[in-house]
This record gives structure tokens, sequence and C-alpha cells, in this order.
């Protein structure tokens, strides 16, 4: 950008001589897209994290409380635990992606990314199918399947022997958390299988070739052509569930209700988010919107502050 | 001697891996499809067929489920809306995005890099942290409660990623093309419509498919901004029928088989292009 603009520019737009490249004209296939985008996206982002130090009634905000609200969030005797369960569990929720969802995808993309394996389309079509699926069907249909009375998985248990573990999945405040996570990473994984195949597929065929010739035990090969390809692409997967997870609402909704059932066991912070900020508390229903916009806020600033320290750990290897 | 018993036990080795490599994955082929298969199955059989024998195929298949879907829900209403707003708003977000994407490849000015900075940052922040604004937002408008304030929300929501898509895309088609249409005297539009749109065909399909994906299977902001029976999105509409049936799994398997079936048959039709949007839309960055 330093050096001599002047020539770049003339490179640029030769041959035509008049800058067309440079008209302002061109703002306007800009600004439809700008506009919506600054309207509904940006100035709402915005204003939301400014609301967060409002407090008033219902849909007006208009007293301005300082620190207020996120005094109440973090101290709060009424408030503050149920802000720290949910935070707490949203990194349980976070935590289980990590290891189910993202070590499934990395073996499945291991085992799909050989040339030689026959029926890998298929199988690469099998398991991204629940990631087309809405996650308010797949977290209907989990439920179904974990009813403790009628549902298949306790009622296969029963029949196989296993009657012992034909337990109330979701009705177990030790497991309900856990449950929901797993059939989470059941809808997600092919996103990480994917990203991984992609880039394992990108390794030209010669240096296999020249591992074989060295002789190189499978083992070798991993670690020595295939795992300098995946390191870089962990960071992008891990950025991805991070911020995939922290947002979560839908599964956790579908499964356990707006409040985490049982006792708030699987509350995490995109239920909690909907129950303060805008569905309101029952029985009342009268929404705490100040509080909602900083229970936005924190939820901003812990994304912000995860990916840029999931970002420092797999870049800085480079 | 030695290589030949190399050579042996290396091809064992790689057999039994394989071998290996089929149980992982047709296991979780298991896992995968037992569910929706109980899903589709036990849709077509009565409730305590479901729970006497939920894993068999329907011997008298019954169709009470789907009646009830259709008579008792509004079904086909919601349907309807969801139809209409993901139409909406998948034509729209390919429109404006691809008008802004041309412009931000071929503006050769700062501002324009920085406005594709700008659209990039989007792409790292979930919409839902704005809900608050929006909802205060949509109310002053008049907007809330009603199907049609979802589409400038929806709009915005995948404006960053068509950007980031087409941007990418319109910069690998060869400037010399444009420069010819300009000489052969076409204006800037007339290069859009009839140069840039035909050749931007593989990435409007990404575009098109991770915003039909996304749009369809959203349930938070219809969730969060309508109420009434009318203005109901389909997912919406689901969790409703969830509740309403309740212990009737007929009709609640016949309502989650419902609202699967148009995204997977089309996922089953064009795999190859779904897996690639929607890779592509959730890697963003």
């Amino acid at each position: 950008m330093t050096q001599t603009p002047g020539m770049a520019r003339s490179g640029r737009r030769s041959p035509w001589g008049v800058g067309i490249y440079r008209r302002p004209s061109w703002f306007l296939y800009i600004l439809p897209a700008l506009a919506v985008y600054v309207a509904f996206m940006a100035f709402p982002l915005l204003s939301s994290l400014k609301l967060s130090f409002y407090s008033g009634s219902g849909f007006t905000l208009d007293t301005f409380v300082g620190f207020d609200n996120y005094v109440r969030l973090f101290a709060d005797a009424d408030v503050a635990p149920r802000f720290w369960g949910a935070f707490g569990n949203t990194w349980v929720f976070f935590f289980v992606h990590m290891l189910v969802q993202n070590t499934l995808g990395l073996m499945f993309a291991l085992i799909l990314s050989d040339k030689r394996l026959r029926g890998a389309g298929f199988f690469r079509t099998v398991i991204f199918i629940p990631t087309t699926l809405a996650i308010v069907v797949t977290g209907f249909l989990w439920k179904l399947m974990l009813d403790p009375n009628f549902g298949p998985i306790n009622l296969l248990l029963d029949r196989v022997g296993l009657g012992a573990l034909a337990l109330p999945w979701l009705g177990l405040e030790e497991t309900t958390l856990p449950i929901i996570s797993l059939v989470s990473s059941w809808q997600w994984v092919g996103i990480p299988t994917m990203i991984f195949t992609a880039a394992l597929q990108s390794i030209p065929e010669d240096y296999f070739e020249a591992a074989q010739i060295d002789g190189a035990s499978g083992w070798q090969v991993t670690r020595l052509i295939k795992l300098p390809i995946i390191v870089p692409m962990m960071g992008v997967v891990g950025v991805l569930t991070f911020t995939g997870n922290f947002n979560a609402f839908d599964v956790v909704y579908s499964m356990a209700g707006a409040n985490g059932a049982p006792n708030y066991a699987a509350d995490i912070l995109g239920t909690y988010f909907y129950r303060t900020g805008i569905a309101g508390k029952h029985p009342v229903g009268i929404p705490d919107m100040g509080l909602g916009a900083a229970i936005a806020t924190v939820t901003f600033v812990t994304l912000l502050a995860g990916v840029m320290v999931i970002r420092r750990l797999t870049m800085g290897r480079k | 001697m030695p290589r030949v018993n190399d050579g042996g036990s290396a091809r064992r080795r790689l057999r039994a891996s394989r071998m290996g490599s089929y149980l992982v994955l047709c296991a979780w082929a298991v896992v995968v499809l037992v569910p929706l298969y109980l899903m589709i199955v036990n849709s077509f059989k009565s409730t305590s067929d479901i729970f006497m024998s939920p894993f068999s195929f329907p011997k008298n298949p019954v169709f009470d489920g789907f009646r009830m879907v259709f008579e008792e829900g509004h079904f086909l209403l919601y349907l309807f809306n969801s139809v209409l707003i993901t139409v909406l708003a998948i034509v729209g977000v390919m429109l404006l995005a691809a008008l802004a994407s041309y412009a931000l490849v071929y503006w050769d000015v700062r501002l324009a890099r920085a406005v594709s900075l700008f659209f990039l940052l989007g792409l790292m922040i979930p919409m839902r942290i704005a809900s608050i604004n929006l909802i205060i937002m949509l109310k002053g408008m008049g907007l809330l409660d009603k199907l049609l304030g979802l589409l400038p929300i929806y709009l915005a929501m995948g404006m960053p990623m068509g950007v980031m898509i087409l941007t990418e895309y319109f910069r690998t088609i060869p400037r010399e093309l444009v420069q010819a249409a300009y000489i052969d005297g076409a204006g800037s539009f007339r290069i859009f419509r009839s140069v840039m749109l035909p050749l931007a065909r593989p990435a409007m399909a990404t575009v098109a498919i991770f915003n039909l994906v996304t749009i369809w299977n959203d349930l938070w902001f219809p969730l969060i901004l309508i109420r009434s029976e009318g203005q109901r999105t389909l997912m919406l509409g689901v969790t409703r029928l969830f509740g309403q049936f309740q212990t009737d799994w007929t009709s609640v398997l016949a309502t989650l088989t419902l609202a699967t079936a148009p995204i997977l048959a089309l996922y089953l039709l064009l795999s190859r292009q779904f897996i690639e949007g929607l890779t592509a839309g959730a890697i963003k960055e």
C-alpha cells in the first residue's frame, strides 16, 4: 500500500483510460446490502450492548443504571446463581462437543479420506444427514427415543438384559446435560468431518507414495504427513465449536424446556437469556430486557475472548 | 524372504485396518439412521403399536397421525409461511449480496475494502446477541408478530456469508471478460446481469443452500418475535404441535416426519452441494 499507488492504479485501469473502476456510482450497488446489514445487524447489536446499562419496564428501557445489571447478574442472591449455573453448563456443553463431536469427526475424516475406501460417498452422505435437520426436530426426536416409559432406547436396553441402564436419562440432574450435548454432537459431527476430510484430501497423493517407498508405517504417515495439515484445521474447528455452542438454545429448549429441567441442570446461556430477557420469568411473564441485554453482552464478550484464545493457541504453532 | 513376509503382514495389517474402518462407519450409520427410521416408520403405526414394537415395519399402516396434523394442527398454514419467508429471504440475500459483491470486487477504492471487512466481521457474530434491540425495533416498526418482520432479519443474517462467498467467486472471474464487455459498450449493470450473474451460478447455489437450511430450520427468531397462530413458521408450529399432541406419538412423529421431509429429500438429491454449502457457511472466516 505504501509503494507508488499511482503505478498500481494505472496498471489496474488500463486499457480503458477512464477509471470505470473508480466511479462513485459503484456505491449504489453496495447500498441496499449495506443498509439492511447496518440497520438490522450492526446497529441492533451495538444498541443491545448499550441497553445492558439501562433499565425500565417492558419495551422502554429509559433509565441509565450504569453497571447495575452486571452487578445483579454476577452477585445478586436471586439472579447470580442462575447465571453462574448457566455459564458453567455452557462450558460443559462446549467441552462435550470438543471431546466427542470433534474426535469422532477427525476419526471419520481419517477413514473417509482414504481414496481406496469403497462406499465413502454413501457414508459421507449418512454422516451429514443430521446436520441438515432442524435442531428442534432432532431434539424432539431424541426426547422421544429417550422417553423413560415408552422410548425405544430403554426398551432395547431392557430386551438385551441391560435393564439396569434403562434410566430416565433426561430426568436425572447428572445425565441430562451430557445426554443433550451428545445429541447435539450427533447432529453436528458432519461439519468437522467435512472440514478435516477436505484438508486431508488436499495432501498430494505422491507424498503417500513417497512414504510408502520409504517404508513408513501407517502411524508414521499419520503423524508426519497428516497431522501437520490437521492441526491448523483444529483451530478452525475449535472456533466453530465454540461460537456454535456458546450461542446454542434450540436443542436444550426442545429436550429440557426453557428452564433446562430438571432443576436447571441443563440450563445454558441461551435458555437463560431467553427466559430473562425475552419470555419473562414464570408466572409473571414480564421480561427484564436490561438484564437480558447484559447476558447477551457477557455472551458476546466471552465469544470474542474465546475465539482469540483459540486462535492464539493454534496459530502460535506456525 | 523377510521382504515377502513384510509385504504379507503389511497387507494383512492394511486389510485389518480397513475392516476396522468399515466397522466404525457402519456402527455410526446405524446410530444416524435408526432414529430416522423409527421416526418415519412409527408415524404410520397406532400409538399402542409404537409402544409394543417400535422397531418393526408397520403391518397395517395407519394414516391417523398425518390426518391429525393436517386437520387438527394448521400444518399447511405453517408450511406456507415457511416457504414464503424462506423463498423471499433467499432471493433477497442472493440479489443484494451479488450486487454488493460485484461492486466490492471491481470498485477500486479504499472504502470498498473497508466495507468488505465490515461485512466479514458479521461472520463471527451470532445475530442472536442483537435480539433484545431487534424486538424493540420491530415493535416500533409495527412488524412485531408479523411473518414479514422476519425478512429484514434473515436478509441481514445472510449478508456476511453471501458477500464473502460471492466476492471470493467474482475474484476468480477474469477481468478481461468484464473489459471485453465494457469495450463492446455494455454498462456496468448490463455487465452484472449478462456476464457476472450467469457465471456466478455455482456460488449462488452455495449461498441459496446455506440460507435455505438455516432459515427453514430457524426456531429462535420466530419464537421471540411471533405469537399469532396465523404468522407462525413451520418450526414454531412444530413446537406447538409437539406440545398439543404430547402422548399421541403417532401424530407427533407424523409432524416431525413432515417437517423434515422437504429438506431431507432435497439433501438426498443434492447431497454434494448441501455438504459444500453448509460446510462453507460454517467455516465462514
